[in-house]
């Protein structure tokens, strides 16, 4: 797919830096010349939005660190400063804590999307698990970064996950003590947690960088899943996909700047406004959002399984909720990638995206009656998908026969006329 | 550089090659060991300090809340009917048998007596830190009278032992002592 480059470099500079370090051609092959397949949806714009949201956490975060004060005496003090006092620094910090959401969003599309396309198969398994990497990394991040206000959901929240850790037996409370640097969450804690917060974003960046040259490497995947097999079946990068991924990131800022101007708190939870008390915890801890799948798969383990009590069963299910998606590739044994040739896995991934949803909303209630039941059941089908239903699909399911081309698909369904301005205009030949 | 020697003998510098190798990476450990143990507790937070706490005022049925090494510490007057109430749960009913009070032998039994001082039994102190992930359970709440963890709902009975949810052991006992009937020490 990387193909041979195009690249001729014409101005002087562009000759000077060819022989010395060719920059200029590495920048032209992956956004210019690089092709994409022509039958891309907008589904596949979410990975330039990704890149976009973590330029802007990047940014505005320097820009609060130069006016937050990590120290457990005034942290919970400066970040209020920064919303009064520090000119733009309301803005600054609502587009940095609202930004946090906007990136999980969209990782969580762009996520979907990989599901349903089978955008993880074979040969893109590393570029998976890369990204993967990348959402791991991103959460221990947004959750280093909601401590730094340090107000009660940040104190107790860091309280709970740290405490995740005392559930590994013998060496957890060791451990624990060793992240936390001390006896309780306090000021060793925030300290660490806020160099921790600066440097983790910096390691998403490189690993985004593999990330793309992984996807180079193998090639986009497209709504059809089938390779591309000629020059037909693609479009150059520029200007198809910078525009359209352009266009895209403006309807998104649309959507980031309703809750940025108009309802900057409503992702947040109202008891971080009040500053971190050890002695009192909040009736309800719920983390954000973008935890609650995961927390109510922590939350739904009541009961020891053999040898392992529940608090460690807990901790396990919720680490393996995603670990295993590093095994997705190989629990998925069939070769189509698409849903839309696979009848029967088509109605399971939309069972499999309404558990989440059903997840993420038990999350944010109460542990009681009804709601445990329920975030059990709802916890034993998520592994089921990849543990059962996946492997099994691939044997018993028949998929749709798969069109012999992109452009032949396109051509059908455009009743055999259209052809993309730009791409070679030969008639079409077999 | 002809060696003679076969590939299976062992030469001089194999030699060399193996130790230096194993001093690299005893040298890297061990320049390694100080940015992993500066995360630990620092000096100031290890000194271990015990409280004073003056218990006279607490009224049967009421209790208080101290801080000692960074977390809540509860000392609970307990009335006769919870202690009783208490004293009363046959042990094979309790979900974690231990007593985990350190001022008694590590496999002591969860009985009441074991999780009070004979003689104080009235005066129940623990750390107030649910063994689950460590919120603060609400006290004289929940389904045994006991404490009630509002964060993933465990409850605790009149003896701070878990009864249902998912904390998996009974709230720790910490060290202590009475200096006399009104005065106790901490740690
Ligand atoms: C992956 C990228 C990042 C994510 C997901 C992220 C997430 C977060 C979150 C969720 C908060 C809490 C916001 C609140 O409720 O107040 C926060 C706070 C903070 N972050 Fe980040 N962050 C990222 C990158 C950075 C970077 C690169 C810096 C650079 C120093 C930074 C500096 C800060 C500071 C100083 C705060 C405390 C001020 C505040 O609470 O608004 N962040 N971050
Ligand atoms: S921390 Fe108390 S029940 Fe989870």
């Amino acid at each position: 797919m990387s193909g041979h480059s195009t690249y001729e470099p014409r101005t002087g500079v562009e000759k000077w830096l060819e022989r010395r370090l060719p920059i200029v051609r590495l920048m032209h092959d992956t956004a210019v010349s690089y092709p994409t397949p022509r039958n891309l949806n907008y589904f596949w714009t979410f990975g330039a939005i990704l890149v976009f949201m973590l330029v802007v956490q990047i940014l505005t975060g320097v820009v609060l660190a130069m006016h937050y004060a990590a120290n457990s005496a005034v942290a919970f003090q400066s970040v209020e400063a920064i919303m009064r006092d520090v000119n733009w620094g309301w803005l600054l910090r609502y587009m940095h804590a609202n930004g946090a959401s906007m990136f999980f969003i969209a990782v969580f599309i762009h996520m979907f999307k990989a599901m349903y396309y089978g955008s993880y198969k074979e040969p893109r398994e590393l570029l998976w698990i890369l990204g993967v990497i990348i959402l791991l990394l991103m959460m221990a991040t947004a959750f280093m970064g909601y401590v730094l206000p340090w107000g009660q959901m940040s104190f107790w929240g860091a309280t709970v996950i740290t405490n995740f850790f005392t559930a590994i037996p013998l060496v957890g409370e060791p451990i624990q003590t060793l992240l936390i640097g001390g006896f309780a969450v306090d000021n060793a804690t925030l300290n660490r947690f806020f160099s921790l917060h600066y440097l983790l974003p910096f390691m998403i960046f490189g690993v985004v960088i593999l990330h793309i040259w992984a996807l180079h490497v193998s090639g986009q995947n497209n709504p059809l899943g089938i390779d591309t097999k000629s020059e037909k079946d693609t479009v150059p990068f520029t200007p198809y996909a910078t525009l359209k991924d352009v266009f895209a990131l403006v309807v998104f800022c649309l959507f980031f700047g309703w809750f940025l101007f108009f309802q900057p708190n409503y992702l947040g939870h109202p008891d971080n406004y009040i500053q971190a008390n050890p002695l009192v915890t909040p009736a309800h801890i719920v983390p954000e959002w973008y935890f609650l799948p995961f927390y109510a798969i922590l939350r739904a383990i009541t009961f020891d399984i053999g040898p392992i009590n529940s608090k460690l069963g807990g901790v396990i299910a919720m680490f393996g909720s995603i670990a295993i998606l590093v095994f997705l590739p190989w629990l998925d044994t069939s070769k189509v990638r698409s849903a839309r040739f696979r009848p029967l896995f088509k109605i399971f991934f939309w069972v499999f995206a309404i558990t989440c949803v059903m997840l993420g909303w038990l999350g944010s209630r109460p542990a009681e009656g009804g709601y445990v039941l329920a975030a059990q059941l709802f916890t034993a089908y998520y592994f089921a998908h990849f543990l059962i239903v996946l492997p099994l699909l691939g044997f018993l399911e028949t998929p749709k026969p798969l069109p012999t081309s992109i452009t032949d698909a396109v051509l059908a369904k455009n009743g055999g006329h259209a052809h993309p301005v730009g791409a070679a205009a030969s008639p079409e030949k077999h | 550089m002809a060696n003679t020697a076969s590939p299976a003998d062992p030469t001089r510098r194999d030699f060399l090659y193996l130790t230096t190798g194993a001093m690299g990476v005893v040298g890297t450990a061990a320049a390694l060991w100080p940015f992993i143990d500066q995360m630990n507790p620092d000096a100031s937070t290890r000194a271990l300090a015990s409280i004073e706490v003056d218990i006279g005022a607490i009224e049967p049925g009421q209790s208080i809340t101290v801080q000692w090494r960074g977390k809540p510490v509860f000392i609970r007057n307990r009335t006769p009917e919870e202690i009783e109430a208490a004293k009363s749960v046959p042990l094979a009913e309790l979900r974690d048998p231990l007593a985990r009070n350190d001022n008694a032998a590590a496999d002591a039994d969860a009985s009441d007596a074991n999780r009070a001082t004979d003689g104080m039994e009235n005066i129940l102190v623990m750390v107030g830190v649910c063994t689950h992930l460590g919120c603060i359970p609400l006290g004289q709440q929940g389904e045994y009278g006991g404490w009630f963890c509002p964060c993933h709902g465990s409850h605790y009975d009149t003896a701070g032992r878990i009864r249902k949810g998912p904390a998996p052991e009974n709230m720790h006992v910490p060290v202590y002592t009475f200096v006399n009937d009104t005065r106790l020490r901490i740690g």
